[in-house]
């Protein structure tokens, strides 16, 4: 199958885009920046520009869309811009040009409005309820997609939790950085029951779900390594493995959600870069239980996780010790 | 009236109809109208044919509208009733009269309503509250129709010598009562506010529709001033002659019951049950006034119709069908009665020949050549023997004592709750109880305050024995009763407790008469034994001669019992069964109801003041007694190792605890056997045989062997299998099978296996399932050498994703772990989806409960791993929530719902 891969240059993209040339499909990339995804067709873009767009999936068969902008701060307008129009534009696009399956990769936390999630399955995506512009904009254009679905034209939404593995700087590099400097607190003694997903089963997953449109087009799905586990624990691994000391500390999670708040107001309000310490966001996601059904996803995507949290944790071991 | 503002009621069922009256509070001629919720014209449009017809009738301030879930469920096709929910006139949506309606006028309006529906067929009644005096009344004059009654909280006569309810009383308090019910609308609000749990605000606006305004209340009011609080209220003979009717009364009766309610209380289920003996009872622990609002009755209601699981003919006639419909079917005979009478025998199996009633084995050692021997026992702290009784003298007592109930009023069949410690006193009253076919009510201080207090107040006992300390709570906590001291009082303290006499005082009283000399019938009742507890509020488990019997023939050939045995006797239940077996018993020096308090020397002093061959005892009191060894001494130690036989029960004993009980009893067999309150026991296993089934389990070659405790094989006479698990968690089957390998929920047949609960239909009916077996509510599996594994309770097993999980294999693989005490593993989350929570107690004690350290998580979950469990998370506490009786039984339910709270973000209190 001729499939574009949006997004490719980060750490679930590349994976989605290397597995895919490994089953032999006819691959191509899309993103901003060069993805080096070995055996690919690269088409450096924006998702933003509309010719850029239109070439990309000239010619594709499927298409998965990774391409965001994943943050915890930053304007809204530019999550507006780059989530929910430029995958209106693709939609757009990739219709117009009789691509016949598109997997719009999203997240769990499209549906989550701060409360804990124990044994849920996907719930309707709500922009008005997600919290931060992440989640707002995601949930908008999985709707957006979503609705695009029709028999000529199969969308679904697959929604990885918590995406780690070597080479990923969105969680474990942030961890470490942290733990290295002592600033990485628990939340409530780090109890928070959360599930994760090795980046391998995710892109396993997401190659699935082109495979089984049959099955999950109009759907949106969960996806994770149905192992939850406390989130104190899993950081303490994720130290271990990148050689850094273990959070020993923690503070009440009421604390840190107030305090996330109004931290995230003032790093924006004084315009610094970067991220800020401590956003609300994170301190819910360090503090509340999120952790999902597994059983329709496994089933519908007939796919099951092939590396578990503790082989996951010892290949990232074996990264750092590589480094 | 907006039908469709009232959550729960199709809108079609509400009708109203025009009634010519013929009551007295009305002028000839008066035709009323009424409101009904009725589904009739709804069903004959759907073409379904009901079986009969469920006339329903509120009480104050209700309306039609608590009946809606029976409405619902007969509109059903599978099972159609014809449900005709009134709104007595005054009431509800019906018509404002501007009269005074009393108990007669209103019997009599609602069969002028059923004349005027032209209602035929067979015809339940259903009555809440005052509904259900009225309703009883329409039965008693409707006897061709009647079909069956079902009760809820309701009481056709006050019980002698007692008050009506206080907030009946103060209702009725010409200062209080039209304020209170017609003035205001407090009355409605404070029966509403009883509901347990609250009422959903919309229910609540339902309930409360009809009576806006004074206006529309004066019913309400009328309604409290026709309680006939004594003989000279009008309506009292109205009220007698329902109350005296009820035993003629040749129908089916089930009797729904909310014990949490200040009104009708539990005294007035038990007049009713005294009124109609073969009723079905189930007392819905929790509940309250409004049963019908706080639990669901119809699924009751309707397997009771059904007459599902062959122990009652349907309600109404045979099958569903129109013909059942269509013609008028004759009152159904009384179904097996829930009180089994003489003429009921028990099972086939059970009922063998040569019962010997309990007292026998004791009575021919009386009057034997040992009859000066000791029999009883008790030990003084300080070593010494304080208190015995030869066989003859044990033998007298119990008849004295007998003779003395006896006069004092205890009858065959009266309930006497025993509230006396372990010991001489403890035997002889209840030996006397059973001699005279009394019922024992036994609950143990085990079981807490409150849970004693609950299972008191639900068994309604009629006689109250206890020591000074139960007589002073049963004062406190108003038990039922009349009260009896064990030893004689000062007379004062009699008044304060209104205790009427002693034992002491009965014994002296009834030496002089003659001996009783009808044995009670085998098959009467004899006692109520209360569960730990520890899965859910106590349960009363019911016993009779025959099956008492057959414990102690049971515990005689499995474990070779026999007269001339020596027994100390540290733990209750076996306790009572010494003379019972022919063995001398000892009391040692304890608290009986706190195991923990037996030292190694009281042991050894029990044991060398009998020669005991025997010694009785539960886990907890073995690890105090393995505690203060080093206190033993020569002369104890040489006691001990007089012993042959060694048995501890009532939790699960470590092989560890019993390896090294053995060092200090190195002659004596150890046995552990497994049973519970509803079959004592079911299986037996030594010391030597649980080395056996270990070492099978770890050499991994035999079927069957390992994940969880071996028990052991069925003990004499005891048939055990197993109904398969399924995917949910559940045992859903009805084919009990014995593969090896196979989990299951265990399932136990026995002539000494209970007879029912008490007051308890459903669950009854839900344990008896299976016919010929006694469903334990327990999961396991055989090996291939027919031993039996127990993996937990049904109620803990945990539905994972992929695997079913029960909580014994793991939890056993976790407490190997060093610096490990006591693991449960329990389940959060979804069923079907549930993660998997280790929560294990550390050594040395943790300061507080909340996540285990990552490297303690770790070593957990590959413990449990290597047993076949993924396991999530892992919570160490600084000690597991256990039951008070055996100080073991893990709440696993609270455990579960502390983990949940705990995982799901939040602080971590303690469980």
């Amino acid at each position: 199958m001729r499939v574009l891969v949006t997004g490719a240059s980060g750490l679930l993209g590349g994976g989605v885009a290397r597995l895919l040339v490994r089953q032999g499909h006819e691959v191509s990339t899309f993103q901003r920046r060069p993805a080096g995804v070995d055996g690919a067709t690269d088409h450096p873009g924006s998702i933003t520009d509309d010719d850029a767009v239109r070439r990309a999936v000239a010619g594709a068969e499927g298409v998965i869309h990774l391409a965001a902008k994943v943050s915890f701060t930053g304007k809204a307008t530019d999550f507006d811009a780059v989530n929910v129009d430029g995958t209106r534009r693709l939609l757009r696009a990739a219709r117009g040009a009789g691509v016949r399956d598109l997997v719009f990769v999203s997240s769990p936390s499209v549906a989550n409005s701060g409360a804990a999630i124990a044994g849920l399955g996907a719930e309707p995506a709500d922009p008005d309820r997600a919290h931060g512009d992440y989640s707002r904009t995601k949930a908008r254009a999985e709707l957006l997609a979503l609705a695009a679905d029709s028999p000529d034209f199969r969308v679904a939404a697959v929604r990885p939790h918590i995406v780690w593995g070597p080479g990923d700087t969105q969680l474990v590099e942030r961890v470490l950085d942290r733990a290295r400097r002592r600033r990485l607190p628990l939340l409530d003694d780090g109890a928070a029951l959360i599930d994760t997903t090795y980046v391998d089963n995710a892109a396993s997953a997401i190659a699935a779900a082109l495979h089984r449109m049959d099955h999950i087009h109009g759907r949106a799905l969960v996806v994770s390594n149905g192992e939850p586990r406390p989130v104190g624990e899993l950081l303490a691994g994720i130290c271990a493995a990148g050689g850094a000391p273990a959070p020993s500390w923690s503070v009440p999670g009421g604390l840190a959600r107030a305090a996330g708040s109004l931290i995230e107001v003032l790093w924006t309000r004084a315009g610094r870069a970067g991220e800020p310490p401590m956003t609300r966001f994170l301190a819910e996601q360090l503090s509340t239980a999120h952790w999902f059904d597994q059983r329709e996803t496994r089933r519908l995507l007939d796919w099951a996780p092939a590396v578990s949290i503790d082989e996951g944790l010892a290949k990232l071991a074996g990264h750092y010790r590589a480094r | 009236m907006v039908a469709a503002d009232w959550p729960g009621v199709d809108p079609e069922w509400s009708r109203g109809i025009d009634v010519p009256s013929t009551s007295a509070a009305d002028e000839p001629g008066t035709v009323r109208r009424w409101h009904l919720l009725d589904n009739g014209a709804q069903l004959s449009r759907r073409g379904l044919a009901p079986a009969g017809t469920l006339l329903c009738v509120h009480g104050n301030p209700t309306w039609s509208y608590l009946w809606r879930t029976l409405l619902a469920a007969g509109s059903r096709p599978e099972q159609p009733w014809r449900v005709v929910a009134v709104d007595q006139l005054d009431m509800g949506f019906s018509e404002r009269t501007g009269t005074f309606r009393r108990l007669a006028d209103r019997i009599n309006d609602l069969g002028d309503l059923t004349a005027a529906l032209g209602l035929d067929g067979p015809v339940v009644t259903v009555g809440h509250d005052w509904g259900g005096v009225i309703s009883l009344g329409w039965a008693l004059a409707h006897p061709q129709q009647l079909a069956g009654v079902v009760l809820t909280n309701t009481a056709v006569h006050q019980p002698a010598g007692s008050p009506i309810p206080p907030a009946l009383r103060l209702a009725l308090h010409p200062a209080v009562h039209r304020w209170g019910t017609t003035t205001s609308d407090a009355f409605l609000r404070v029966t509403h506010a009883l509901a347990r749990p609250p009422l959903a605000p919309d229910v609540r606006r339902a309930f409360m529709a009809p009576y806006a305004g004074a206006g529309r209340r004066g019913g309400v009011g009328n309604f409290v001033a026709d309680i006939p609080a004594d003989a000279s209220h009008p309506s009292f003979a109205a009220l007698r002659r329902v109350a005296e009717g009820l035993p003629g009364l040749r129908v089916p009766a089930l009797l729904l019951w909310g014990p949490r309610d200040p009104i009708f209380s539990d005294r007035y289920l038990k007049d009713l049950i005294g009124r109609l003996p073969a009723a079905k009872v189930h007392r819905f622990e929790g509940a309250g006034h409004l049963v019908a609002e706080d639990r669901d009755i119809a699924g009751p209601v309707f397997e009771w119709l059904a007459g599902y699981g062959g122990d009652s003919t349907p309600v109404g006639g045979g099958t569903v069908s129109a013909a059942a419909a269509q013609s008028a079917v004759p009152p159904q005979a009384v179904s097996s009665p829930a009180v089994p009478s003489p003429a009921a025998p028990s099972l086939a199996e059970d009922s063998g020949t040569g019962f010997t009633p309990l007292w026998e084995p004791l009575a021919e050692l009386a009057a034997g050549p040992a009859g000066g021997d000791t029999a009883v026992a008790e030990m003084a702290a300080d070593g010494s023997v304080s208190r015995s009784l030869s066989w003859l003298e044990l033998e007298q007592q119990i008849a004295a004592v007998a003779n003395g109930l006896r006069q004092a009023g205890v009858r065959t069949g009266s309930r006497v709750s025993l509230m006396v410690p372990p010991g001489v006193d403890l035997t002889v009253v209840l030996y006397a109880c059973l001699r005279l076919g009394a019922v024992v009510v036994v609950a143990d201080a085990g079981l807490g305050t409150r849970g004693l207090s609950r299972a008191v107040q639900g068994a309604v006992p009629d006689f109250l024995i206890g020591i000074d300390r139960a007589l002073a709570a049963a004062s406190v906590l108003g038990w039922p009763g009349r009260r009896i001291s064990v030893r004689d009082l000062p007379p004062a303290r009699r008044r304060l407790l209104a205790v009427e006499t002693s034992l002491a005082a009965l014994a002296r009283q009834g030496k002089f008469t003659a001996p009783l000399l009808q044995d009670p019938d085998p098959d009467a009742l004899a006692a109520v034994l209360f569960t730990s507890g520890s899965t859910g509020p106590a349960k009363g488990v019911v016993y009779t001669q025959r099956r008492l019997a057959a414990m102690r023939d049971t515990v005689a050939a499995t474990l070779g019992i026999r007269p001339g045995a020596r027994l100390v006797a540290g733990f209750a239940p076996f306790a009572l069964l010494g003379p019972a077996l022919g063995a001398v018993s000892v009391t040692p020096a304890m608290d009986v109801t706190a195991p923990r308090t037996l030292t190694a020397r009281a042991l050894a002093d029990a044991a060398a003041a009998i020669d005991a061959t025997v010694v009785f005892a539960s886990p907890a009191a073995l690890r105090n007694v393995l505690a203060t060894r080093n206190g033993l001494g020569q002369a104890g130690q040489q006691a001990l190792d007089r012993v042959e036989l060694l048995l501890s029960a009532g939790a699960p004993v470590a092989e560890t605890l019993l390896a090294a009980m053995q060092r200090l009893v190195p002659r004596a067999s150890l046995h552990t056997p497994y049973g519970m309150t509803e079959a004592l026991p079911v299986t037996d296993i030594s010391l030597e045989q649980i080395r056996t089934a270990a070492a099978d389990a770890a050499a991994g070659n035999m079927a069957g062997a390992g994940n969880g405790v071996c028990v052991g094989l069925p003990v004499h006479g005891a048939r055990v299998a197993l109904i398969p698990l399924t995917a949910d968690g559940t045992a859903p089957g009805n084919t009990p099978v014995t593969e090896p390998g196979v989990t299951g929920e265990i399932l136990v047949g026995a002539p000494h296996v209970k007879e029912t609960y008490d007051r308890l239909w459903l669950t009854q009916r839900e344990s008896s399932r299976t016919a010929g077996w006694h469903r334990t509510g327990d999961v396991g599996h055989f090996d291939s050498a027919g031993r039996l594994w127990v993996e937990g309770r049904l109620a803990h097993v945990v539905t994972a994703p992929d695997a079913v999980v029960t909580p014994v294999g793991a939890e056993q693989a976790i407490e190997r772990l060093d610096g490990v005490g006591l693991a449960a593993v329990v389940g959060v989350g979804p069923s079907g989806t549930q993660a998997v929570v280790a929560v294990v107690e550390t050594e040395p004690q943790a300061r507080r409960a909340g996540p285990a350290a990552p490297q303690l998580a770790a070593r957990v979950r590959e413990a449990a791993r290597a047993a076949g469990v993924s396991v999530s998370a892992v919570l160490v506490v600084p000690s597991q929530p256990t039951d008070i009786r055996h100080n073991a039984k893990i709440d696993r339910a609270r455990l579960s719902r502390w983990a949940a709270a705990v995982l799901s973000g939040g602080r971590a209190g303690r469980p």
